[in-house]
């Protein structure tokens, strides 16, 4: 499979030149293939909102270049445009971004600057909807009348009914209540599936990113710590503990366990998975 | 782009124009801008210039500071030099003569000495935000006011009210940023195109942006009535003003400074008309 996303060498800098100059993102490259459903975990201010930002051109590397859809993005005849509505963003707190008197005319606002036809932002606004799980009674309504939750799935469609290649979302489920994050990262989920969008998907939870994810893109100080398959990740769980950063709980509970001499794999990090487990381990006693 | 507002900004330091008396800051500079209006000739500006030139070192914020203040009146003060320069007819012949435009010797002088004049103004007001933390301006504005609450002005809601303007106002750019990258983030051109479509296009930015004010300016009410506040009426205050020995002196040199400028006016006849 081809990467959608690389970047070489990508370095940020804050206020260059004055005494409050710092790195925000200092030498990265990565890859990201199509299709990929990749997990970014950080500690706040450990670069991640200021990488996602490259990929979509709303921050400029101080150095390196960013090649989407292996088209460098800041040469001289990409229009800047073009690449944000094939790299969708999502920003944190994204209901802050609606301003329309509908729900349906705030969701055709990134269509509408894409300059395509009534019909087509009609079909892409219905679509979008229906993915977030917007009601088609909903769509008259002044998004200012609805829920948190609700709002947050109308900015999400807002840039979905963009369809882009690439979604890239920073903490779409912050400040819901557990209800509300399970419905919206599910619908992402599920959106990811049925049309196989490359997601970058910025999460302080851990467990929401285990779930969910393939991939996972660990950040610290302004540097990619790793970038691999969850279960990789995963198995260097006591670097990750020493970063700083949070596991699972249940992988916590099976360090424990093993620390007992209960080794059950290092690769847990879901119930189901540690339930299956333990299962088998109580089958091998018994047999034994 | 928005962070280069640099309205009332406030230079934190610890000189002895810092030090000074929020409320004799303010009676001081008000006196100043008098004295540059009383006086009529050059030899008055000039020690007007040097006096703020020698605070402005006292105070240790740098004379970069001073160009920085000018820029943003730069437009007004070349109108009043154009205005003066082409208005003014003295008595004696013209310097230039053509067509109906005509340029005296007094026209050229009157101009140079309202440009400095705004100019030392603009240079003297900055000094006091600049050396003042907004906080300390504030209070000392309401202490001034204080005797219009005889008269039931809202001196003290007066000064409530600058006080969270000030505050928000770094909050409210940094959401403006936030807000304009989420747009532009679904295609929204901001910076391009004439002046109508700037204005439509940032539709979408003003809209969330008074959305979230109204909200926080409840929630900032609300917050403020659960921990009982209701007016200035018996309110203490954290930080005291305190006045000392130094605000004394600085009032005693500004004042020998206005009877010197008063000489000066007497002495050395005004060439004003």
């Amino acid at each position: 499979m081809s990467n959608i996303i690389e970047l070489k060498n990508i370095t940020y800098k804050y206020s260059t030149g004055t005494p409050f100059e710092s790195v925000a993102v200092d030498d990265v490259t990565l890859e990201v293939e199509k299709g990929e459903f990749c997990g970014i975990i950080g500690h706040t201010g450990s670069g991640k909102s200021t990488l996602i930002q490259h990929i979509n051109g709303l921050v400029k590397p101080t150095l390196g270049e960013v090649y989407v859809d292996g088209e460098n993005i800041w040469s001289k005849d990409t229009d800047i445009r073009q690449v944000r509505f094939k790299a969708g963003l999502v920003f944190q707190y994204s209901e802050y971004q609606l301003f329309e008197e509908t729900v349906y005319k705030d969701i055709s606002y990134g269509p509408k600057n894409m300059g395509l036809k009534a019909e087509e932002i009609d079909r892409r606004v219905r679509f979008a909807a229906k993915s977030m799980g917007i009601d088609d009674s909903l769509l008259e309504r002044s998004p200012f009348d609805l829920s948190g939750g609700q709002k947050r799935r109308v900015a999400l469609a807002g840039v979905i009914a963009m369809e882009p290649e690439i979604l890239i979302l920073d903490e779409p489920a912050a400040g819901l209540d557990p209800i509300g994050r399970e419905n919206v990262l599910g619908l992402i989920s599920e959106y990811h599936k049925q049309n196989g969008t490359t997601i970058l998907l910025v999460s302080h939870s851990m467990e929401d990113i285990v779930k969910y994810a393939q991939k996972v893109l660990v950040m610290n100080k302004g540097k990619i710590f790793c970038h691999a398959p969850t279960d990789e990740v995963f198995s260097r769980q006591d670097e990750i503990i020493k970063i700083g950063l949070d596991v699972p709980q249940i992988t916590r509970v099976m360090m424990r366990l093993r620390a007992k001499g209960i080794d059950l794999g290092t690769d847990i990090y879901t119930v189901e998975r540690a339930k299956q487990r333990i299962l088998e381990y109580k089958e091998n006693k018994n047999n034994a | 782009m928005l962070k280069d507002i640099t309205i009332g900004q406030f230079f934190p330091g610890n000189s002895i124009i810092h030090r000074l008396d929020s409320r004799f800051k303010i009676i001081l500079d008000i006196a100043y801008v008098v004295m540059l209006f009383v006086t009529s000739n050059f030899y008055g500006l000039a020690l007007a210039g040097l006096f703020m030139i020698l605070v402005y070192i006292l105070s240790g914020v740098g004379l970069k500071l001073i160009f920085k203040s000018l820029r943003p009146i730069l437009p007004l003060i070349a109108i009043t030099c154009i205005l003066n320069l082409f208005f003014i007819k003295g008595e004696g012949e013209p310097l230039v003569q053509w067509g109906f435009i005509s340029i005296y010797y007094e026209g050229v002088s009157t101009s140079i000495f309202m440009a400095v004049r705004i100019m030392f103004l603009i240079i003297g007001m900055s000094l006091l935000t600049y050396t003042t933390s907004p906080i300390a301006l504030t209070d000392a504005i309401e202490r001034l006011l204080s005797p219009l609450k005889k008269l039931h002005f809202p001196v003290h809601e007066l000064a409530m009210m600058m006080t969270i303007a000030l505050r928000f106002i770094p909050t409210l750019i940094e959401e403006t940023d936030k807000i304009m990258s989420a747009q532009k983030a679904r295609g929204a051109e901001l910076d391009t195109g004439g002046l109508i479509k700037k204005a439509k296009a940032l539709v979408p930015v003003m809209i969330p942006l008074f959305v979230s004010a109204f909200k926080r300016a409840n929630e900032l009410a609300l917050a403020m009535e659960c921990r009982c506040y209701r007016g200035g009426e018996g309110r203490t205050r954290l930080k005291q003003l305190k006045s000392g020995a130094r605000d004394y002196i600085a009032l005693l040199i500004v004042a020998v400074m206005f009877v010197g400028l008063i000489l000066l006016n007497n002495f050395i006849p005004s060439f004003m008309p």
